[in-house]
């Protein structure tokens, strides 16, 4: 449904991939294969599967989340994706190019054109200054110095720590080391970007900052990013894709939603049971398209469109996408009508992609759709309510996946009142 | 009654040795021996002269001003102290032919303990054959190879120079090596991830990270080899501890004690300096050339104070 993955643009490709350390790997796959435990594997023969058959793809513009806790084969994961660990057996397409078998040289140049990284503990260099450390993946390939420097000022300037670029980075804070790291990473404009569990070591407040630091870069850049934490929150708040790792496997991979409303086994279970969905997901997370008609549009063709997408109500936009009222499905049967215009419900609910679920409670009590907006105030889509209770709610969500066309009666349910309606009316200029 | 191998038999390893050394080592390598004590006797002379050639006042205010700018008030006063108390002592030409010596052996030492070290860091195979060499190094008493070294490189202060080499060297190659490898793993893969070079990672990442262990084995290289002074003058090296050797075979104590305060006070000189060398290495770093002003600055003040006095 979500056309957000849809394209086969997929800028990295992983297909069984296992890195085994130990004598003899080959005997390590085939029990692998045969469906051992990591743990049996161990006590057997005294190897470790540290990745075992891994499998996934990451669109251009996606941010995937690899989340699993210490010893679960993440860190050796992201390190085989730029081989500073070579894996044992498997295939790594980066932009459809087999990066496994690469010779020295055209490992190197890969590196250097194609990929950054960040690590946890910064790993930032405390000999050069903080300039010199983001200039380092230029300097690297050869940039003249001039060229470089400017590089490394614009992309400080993007984390917001120009003023410091003479200084050394020791002098800095965690939260601002790790800033230079994620400058240190873009500097280089990298096709895609490791991130090894950049926020762990900060602390709660600094890394929700971090956080929301980088998703606003990522609506500004677009980049791919393959993210590792161990923390579930992190990974729902970031994450378009999250892939949930134990023992070397992917127990499961799914969106979000898919992860917190139908956890794979009991291990997925005990992470999301505590989490608080309302502050976890935002508004972006439930995103469909708005499908809006235009003003202009026909009676008839709105019904067949509201027909075929099953829903109770289309938004109508006007030449520059700017929303101007919402069509009911109800109100569009009743007969004599010669224009949309007549049908339209011209207060609406709105909010912002990047809003958290909790605040969209209010906005979901009028039993439209939410319609989110951008800065200039263009319809960029719409929210279904049911979908959000249904996430919040947090039992079988996911069953019920057309529910949305009979989102019009969620007034009724608990814990929404009607008096805190968040209505807005579109100004005409 | 025999209850012991050697009753029976002794092997002759002593006779084995001598011909191996001289019967084929000597009159087969002469020329190559020859050949590695060259470069040694042009640097030896060429400080030497040059020391002997700096006039006394110079010498005693650039000293005291590098050890001021490198490691602060405390040494420079004792280094200023030190240096009049040598030439007090009337040792001055053999505490400068001890430098020259020192200095050169030092050299060398890391010219070739430099590029080892970074060799043994590097391979794991290299680190474990070097390692039982330089174990060899450090616990064969000097005395021992005193002799092979005057028979394939005879007598004199070159000589001198190469027993104090062997002698003093292991510590450069233990500390560059173990200075690399203690480079966080974290950095060395940032390093990496980046595409790196192994070169680049050589010169941007691990030698600057490893300086201060590095320095550390120099300070030791150091030390050591000021221990050998009176040893090398055995086989014909001047000097300080030639002074300290003809005082023990006159039972001159006067004399040998005048040398072994010479030796002392140059010791806790130069180890002070290329303490503070290393260790200021990475907690303030100004430019080439802000210290060289400042020295020049130091200078001329310096000399100017000099003039004054007179």
């Amino acid at each position: 449904m979500s056309s957000k993955h849809a394209g086969n643009d997929e800028k990295l490709r992983v297909e069984r991939l296992y890195k085994v350390f130990g004598d003899d790997p080959d005997d390590t796959i085939r029990r692998v294969e045969a469906g051992h435990s990591k743990k049996q594997i161990y006590a057997d023969t005294g190897s470790v599967a540290a990745v075992a058959d891994v499998s996934f793809g990451v669109q251009e513009g996606e941010i995937f989340v690899v989340m699993g806790l210490s010893g679960s084969g993440k860190s050796t994961l992201i390190r085989c994706l730029n081989r500073l660990i070579e894996p044992t057996r498997g295939s790594i397409r980066i932009d459809g190019e087999e990066i496994v078998g690469l010779d020295a040289e055209a490992l190197r140049r890969l590196r250097r054109e194609k990929l950054s990284m960040v690590f946890q503990h910064f790993a930032l260099f405390p000999h050069k200054t903080v300039g010199e450390n983001v200039e380092y993946g230029l300097k690297i390939r050869g940039l003249p110095a001039q060229e470089r420097r400017d590089k490394a000022l614009r992309s400080l300037e993007q984390v917001g720590l120009e003023a410091y670029a003479d200084v050394p980075p020791d002098n800095l804070s965690g939260g601002m080391q790790q800033r230079v790291g994620l400058a240190r990473g873009l500097a280089v404009d990298p096709d895609l970007m490791l991130m090894d569990e950049p926020f762990s070591a900060l602390d709660p407040l600094i890394r929700r900052d971090m956080q929301d630091e980088l998703l606003e870069l990522q609506q500004e850049l677009r980049m791919t990013i393959v993210f590792i934490t161990h923390d579930l929150h992190e990974a729902l708040r970031l994450g378009d894709r999250i892939a949930i790792m134990k023992d070397g496997r992917f127990v499961q991979l799914g969106s979000p939603q898919e992860i917190v409303a139908q956890p794979a086994d009991d291990y997925v279970a005990a992470f999301t049971r505590d989490v608080d969905r309302a502050r976890v997901f935002r508004a972006r997370t439930l995103r469909r398209d708005a499908e809006a008609l235009s003003a202009d549009a026909s009676v008839a063709a709105a019904r067949v469109q509201l027909t075929r997408l099953e829903r109770s109500a289309l938004y109508v936009v006007d030449d520059y996408d700017r929303p101007q009222g919402v069509v009911r499905r109800e109100a569009l049967e009743a007969n004599g009508l010669s224009s949309l215009d007549e049908a339209l419900v011209r207060e609406f609910p709105t909010a912002d992609a990047e809003q958290e679920l909790v605040e969209l409670y209010s906005a979901c009590a009028a039993g439209l759709p939410v319609a989110l907006l951008d800065d200039e105030g263009r319809l960029t889509g719409i929210v279904e309510p049911l979908e959000v209770f249904q996430l919040l709610g947090g039992n079988g969500g996911g069953d019920d996946a057309d529910g949305a066309s009979s989102a019009g009666n969620t007034a009724g349910r608990p814990g929404v009142t009607a008096g805190s309606l968040e209505m807005r009316r579109p100004d005409h200029g | 009654m025999a209850d012991q191998i050697s009753d029976f038999y002794t092997l002759p390893l002593d006779d084995w040795i001598e011909y191996f050394v001289k019967d084929w080592l000597v009159p087969n390598f002469r020329p190559v021996f020859q050949a590695i004590q060259w470069p040694i006797d042009q640097v030896l002379g060429g400080l030497e002269a040059f020391l002997l050639w700096l006039p006394y006042p110079v010498f005693v205010v650039v000293l005291p001003l590098l050890a001021w700018r490198v490691a602060g008030g405390g040494v420079a006063l004792f280094t200023l102290l030190s240096l009049l108390f040598i030439d007090l002592l009337g040792i001055w030409q053999e505490t400068m032919v001890t430098l020259a010596m020192i200095l050169t052996a030092v050299t060398f030492c890391v010219l070739v303990g430099v590029p080892l070290g970074i060799l043994a860091a590097r391979s794991d195979l290299f680190a474990s054959l070097i390692r039982p060499v330089l174990d060899i190094m450090q616990t064969i008493p000097p005395f021992v190879y005193l002799v092979p070294i005057v028979m394939l490189f005879g007598v004199g202060i070159v000589p001198g120079v190469i027993a104090t080499i062997i002698f003093a060297l292991p510590p450069v190659i233990r500390l560059t090596n173990l200075g690399i490898r203690q480079v966080q793993a974290e950095l060395v893969e940032a390093g990496l991830a980046f595409g790196s070079t192994r070169r680049q990672l050589l010169f941007e990442i691990q030698i600057p990270l490893a300086l201060r262990t590095i320095m550390t084995g120099l300070n030791q290289t150091l030390m050591l080899s000021l221990s050998m002074v009176v040893i090398a003058a055995l086989i014909g090296a001047g000097g300080l501890g030639l002074t300290v050797f003809t005082g023990l075979g006159r039972l001159d104590i006067g004399r040998a004690t005048l040398g072994g305060i010479g030796i002392v006070l140059l010791a806790i000189m130069l180890d002070r300096i290329t303490q503070a060398l290393g260790e200021g290495r990475q907690a303030k770093r100004p430019g080439v050339k802000q210290s060289l002003s400042r020295l020049f600055k130091g200078l001329f003040q310096g000399s100017r104070a000099y003039e004054d006095q007179r």
